[in-house]
């Protein structure tokens, strides 16, 4: 995959600041993401990583600073647009719905493509119905690729953190977008499940071409996955680059690994 | 009944869901006093509900433990209320660093002291103690918990259990998504803790590395059973441990994430 050059990036973050009252949340952050690209995104609990995906997701509005997809300025569009746009992200704490299960779960991330007619619908016939099937089958495929089968009937309250985690991701995707944001995926999955994460994540990137940024704390998968690493803490840039180079930087050891490193 | 030296001793421990669904079966594991035991196991092996199984969290989810023994100090405590465990001396830090958001750290700590037989003074001189055990704590004492890092979010849990003056300490996920260095340092203060207090800690881990670090012993879940228990360097040297916990190829070095498997694997516990 070619290197995303700065014309044809995907996304466009440039000097994005946030407050909260007198707190400085976010402190001049400028980053890019292009097609493809998986962009990992580190720092030190509270160092702003999720505040950054959520002025993404414009759930919060940047105090300043412009956020550009596919060449348009998001400033002042409502978080609703930036999913119909194609800007998918999961939680920290999966943010489903409980009391659905994981195949309903996954058709409210399909409601961007539903086309609704009130009489046809009403009455479920023709269009409404083949677009009812339609939409159950691309569930069906995201269940297929996340290996979720066995879960497809349960609801989503029952089921251990680290699989509604996988949901969360799977929802996502059933969005279609084309910039997916990941807020630490592998957050409460043992190793060989952040095993089967990583292929996950490796056939987003190659067999679909959507960019990622992905907030994570396994140094271990980021060094091994991620095509390039922004560094944060205390809402502002430390470091960035490519993995190797990046957690080499002392910085990156003194404020973020420690020590004993990763 | 003689316990030989465990604190908590779990015996053929059996607990069924909704009547029907059977979470665990036969588990038995021990923990002796003043030691630090990890219980590794990948999602839905019934780690946390061994945990409520201990703590009497059971009935929330109407669960029962229908089979088999929870023992502490020689008592069988299986099925009783957590208001009555928690008296016992367990304490538990849960999952996911969970704190009063909306008040501040002080606030957190006089809510969750005990109040009943402990004079103010000694409520005073416990939360004071907490502080003493975490300084970032202090320093961050008037801000409101929803505002900390994940780190002092750990740190206040870990503080609030420790206002009961618990004897065993049950920890859910330690690391769960929290920086390296952070949980570098908060593995250090657990074993300081085991040493100033003279805690029993049971540490209930996704990530092996972790555990393993700080752990005298450890378990293995699997599906509802204990599949495998010895010491950390016993747990490290086995196939699967390496394999499916570590991520370790043949050779015991790490096994790259980009080389992804294509298959499920089996597992060889005890084959």
């Amino acid at each position: 995959m070619a290197e995303p050059s700065k014309t044809h990036a995907l996304l466009q973050v440039s000097g994005l600041h946030l407050n909260f009252g007198g707190l400085v949340v976010l402190n001049g952050i400028s980053l890019e993401v292009g097609r493809g690209e998986l962009l990992a995104l580190i720092g030190p609990n509270g160092a702003g990583k999720t505040s950054v995906l959520n002025c993404i997701s414009l759930l919060y509005r940047a105090s300043r600073g412009r956020i550009v997809f596919e060449g348009e300025d998001l400033a002042g569009l409502p978080a609703h647009r930036a999913a119909r746009r194609g800007i998918a992200r999961t939680f920290q704490l999966g943010g489903l719905f409980p009391h659905l299960t994981v195949l309903e779960n996954l058709l409210v991330g399909r409601h961007a493509h539903f086309r609704s007619n009130v009489v046809l619908d009403g009455i479920f016939w023709g269009r409404a119905r083949a677009n009812e099937i339609a939409q159950r089958a691309a569930a069906e495929e995201i269940i297929e690729f996340f290996e979720l089968e066995r879960y497809r009937g349960e609801l989503v309250s029952k089921l251990p953190f680290g699989v509604q985690k996988v949901v969360g991701f799977a929802r996502a995707l059933a969005m279609e977008p084309r910039l997916l944001l990941l807020d630490e995926p592998s957050a409460g999955l043992n190793r060989e499940a952040r095993e089967d994460l990583s292929r996950f994540i490796l056939r987003i990137k190659h067999e679909k071409g959507i960019g990622m940024i992905w907030v994570e704390h396994d140094m271990q998968m980021v060094a091994d996955l991620a095509d390039r690493i922004y560094v944060m803490d205390y809402g502002a840039y430390i470091a960035d680059g490519e993995p190797q180079q990046v957690l080499a930087d002392p910085r990156v050891v003194e404020i973020y690994l420690g020590s004993k490193g990763h | 009944m003689s316990i030989g030296g465990a604190l908590l001793r779990l015996e053929q421990l059996e607990v069924v869901y909704q009547k029907v669904v059977t979470a665990i079966q036969g588990v038995s594991l021990e923990v002796a006093e003043g030691r630090i035991v990890a219980l590794l196991g990948s999602n839905g092996a019934g780690k946390t509900t061994t945990l409520r199984a201990i703590t009497g969290f059971l009935g929330i989810d109407d669960a029962r433990v229908t089979d088999g023994r929870v023992w502490f100090e020689g008592r069988s405590i299986e099925n009783q209320p957590p208001q009555l465990v928690a008296r016992h001396g367990i304490a538990i830090v849960p999952e996911r660093q969970k704190v009063f958001e909306t008040l501040t750290v002080t606030e957190n700590l006089e809510a969750t002291v005990p109040r009943a037989g402990v004079t103010r003074a000694e409520q005073r001189r416990r939360i004071e103690r907490v502080f003493e055990h975490f300084p970032r704590l202090h320093a961050a004492r008037r801000r409101g918990a929803g505002y900390l890092s994940g780190g002092e979010r750990q740190m206040l849990a870990i503080g609030a259990a420790l206002l009961c003056t618990p004897r065993l300490l049950l920890v859910d996920e330690l690391s769960q998504g929290l920086a390296p260095r952070i949980v570098e340092n908060l593995l250090e203060r657990l074993v300081a803790l085991r040493k100033e207090l003279g805690l029993t800690v049971l540490l209930v881990e996704q990530s092996a590395h972790v555990a393993l670090q700080i752990a005298d012993h450890g378990y293995i879940m699997e599906n509802g059973r204990v599949v495998l228990d010895g010491t950390p360097q016993r747990l490290r040297e086995h196939k699967d441990v390496q394999e499916f916990y570590l991520g370790q190829a043949g050779g015991g070095e790490r096994r790259s994430y980009r080389d992804v498997k294509q298959y499920r694997r089996s597992r060889r516990w005890y084959g």
